[in-house]
């Protein structure tokens, strides 16, 4: 698992931060490219649980290289509440 | 046990599925028992330039698991996924079919002696070099014993009683037992009952490197695992899983299953000695093939073919040895003995499945699998071992052995479909 998370911190430049997000949701989530969609629900769309959340919060918190508190990580429900907060954290 | 007013549920054997050194499969697993071939390489998985022992029995080639997605796949430690494809197989294998009203009456029981070990490995990993916020959330629940029963049910559907017997190198012999007192008791009709084991990893081979417990015959890995052989010296650590489906007669001659064998008798006793070592006289052992006879009805004149426990160590061959002549007396001379861990190195929780495994292969084919590297037979071993070669045999009745750190002993009856 570990293996994973590294190899995705690695060599991620000139990707925007929406497509980081998407990579990391289709190789934690299994997500198709298909349900990329701002609307997706992690768990109603993508069949995440709530294990599989917890990783993908964390697969972020490597790759951008900041933490995520748990209050936050509860209140991201699909993918578009997922890259707003990245961006409010990153340049807002 | 039965309550005594009421008939004993007999149990029948109707289908078996492994993934072993010798192959990813009963059919090739069979095959290179039965053609004395060795499942111990050089290990591949992991840099072991620095170990004493860098040779183990690995699983040749990819492990097959049905409809499970790629994602779920690869969070799974691999003592999980070796029992899943285990499972898939002798459920497949059995004919069984699973519906919301007979799962309910089905069971699962797969032991382990350690479980995810290179899960919980890597999880204190993450924990030293990031802290315990980049602990993987499966850490948990894929290194725990359970999960192989666990994960198994889940996929299939079986929702009777869900157990993992842990007994280091017991727990597959225990499952198996264990699972036949729970259908003769009532409690379920099917039980879906082994072992699983993915221990040759970094941890595990140095821990039982550490105990001096392995050989070190890096030169020819092939020849290391040589139970009774003179130049013993050690056993070899090898990776697998196997899973036989239980059942009890009635319900598998009802629906029309293919009878593989029976389960005649089990014991479990505990020496009570010491962590790792047998005892001189290994009383514990004789005692537990006694009385598993004698659930059994039988005597030991009756049995054709023994799978001994013989891991290739120093001590416990000749105890195991000692232990048999005892307890067969003067009908030793005509039980043929092998220990087929000579060929698929010492699957440690898994070793007890997949010998009584091959032994209904050896009763249904009448073909005994050998000890392999057994060129100068240890006089302290004296048995009449089935040495190199497979030999022909129409034997009925078979005992298979296992015994495991903390003492405990096992031994399982198995019977020819017509017995």
């Amino acid at each position: 698992m570990s293996d994973e998370i590294h190899a995705e911190a690695a060599g991620q430049a000139g990707m925007s931060l929406d497509e980081r997000v998407f990579q990391i949701i289709v190789q934690h989530l299994g997500a198709k490219p298909a349900q990329i969609v701002p609307d997706a629900s992690f768990i109603d769309d993508l069949g995440a649980d709530s294990l599989a959340i917890v990783q993908f919060v964390m697969a972020i918190e490597e790759a951008f290289d900041i933490e995520i508190p748990d209050a936050d990580a509860d209140q991201l429900q699909t993918i578009g509440d997922a890259v707003a907060y990245l961006q409010q954290r990153l340049e807002g | 046990m039965p309550h005594p007013a009421r008939e004993r549920r007999r149990i029948v054997i109707t289908g078996l599925g492994c993934v072993t050194p010798l192959g990813v499969d009963v059919a090739s697993t069979w095959e290179g028992a039965v053609s004395g071939r060795s499942g111990v390489r050089p290990i591949e998985r992991f840099d072991a330039s620095e170990f004493s022992v860098r040779f183990a029995g690995q699983v040749p080639g990819e492990v097959r698991v049905d409809d499970i997605p790629s994602k779920e796949a690869r969070r799974l430690d691999r003592f999980i996924l070796l029992a899943v494809s285990a499972a898939q197989e002798a459920v497949r294998d059995a004919g069984l079919v699973v519906t919301p009203d007979t799962g309910e009456r089905m069971g699962v029981a797969i032991g382990t002696g350690i479980g995810g070990i290179q899960t919980l490995y890597e999880g204190y990993q993450s924990l030293l070099e990031g802290g315990p916020r980049r602990v993987s959330p499966f850490s948990i629940p894929m290194s725990i014993g359970n999960m192989a029963a666990g994960y198994v049910a889940i996929r299939l559907g079986l929702r009777g009683p869900n157990l993992c017997h842990v007994s280091a190198c017991t727990s597959g012999a225990h499952s198996i037992g264990e699972s036949a007192r729970l259908i003769e008791r009532g409690d379920a009709d099917v039980m879906l009952a082994g072992g699983s084991e993915a221990a040759a990893t970094q941890i595990g081979l140095a821990g039982f490197a550490a105990m001096r417990a392995l050989s070190t015959r890096n030169e020819s890995p092939e020849a290391a695992s040589r139970p009774f052989d003179r130049d013993r010296d050690g056993f070899v650590i090898g990776e697998g899983a196997a899973v036989l489906v239980l059942e009890e007669e009635g319900r598998a001659r009802a629906r029309g299953a293919k009878i593989r064998g029976h389960l005649l008798g089990y014991a479990t006793t505990c020496d009570a000695a010491h962590v790792a070592s047998p005892t001189e006289d290994a009383e514990g052992a004789q005692r537990c093939m006694r009385l598993a006879l004698a659930d059994a009805g039988l005597t030991p004149g009756e049995v054709d073919y023994l799978n001994a426990h013989a891991t290739s160590t120093p001590a416990g061959d000749p105890a195991e040895a000692r232990a048999i002549r005892a307890a067969f007396g003067p009908h030793v001379d005509r039980v043929a003995v092998s220990s087929t861990k000579s060929m698929t190195g010492h699957l440690l929780g898994a070793a007890g499945a997949v010998e009584a495994l091959l032994c209904i292969r050896a009763l249904e084919t009448g073909l005994l699998p050998p000890t392999i590297n057994l060129e100068q037979p240890d006089p302290e071993c004296a048995l009449d071992h089935v040495a190199n070669k497979a030999r022909q045999a129409r034997a009925r009745v078979a005992l298979s052995n296992s015994f495991g750190f903390g003492g405990s002993n096992a031994t399982l009856v198995l019977g020819r479909a017509d017995v």
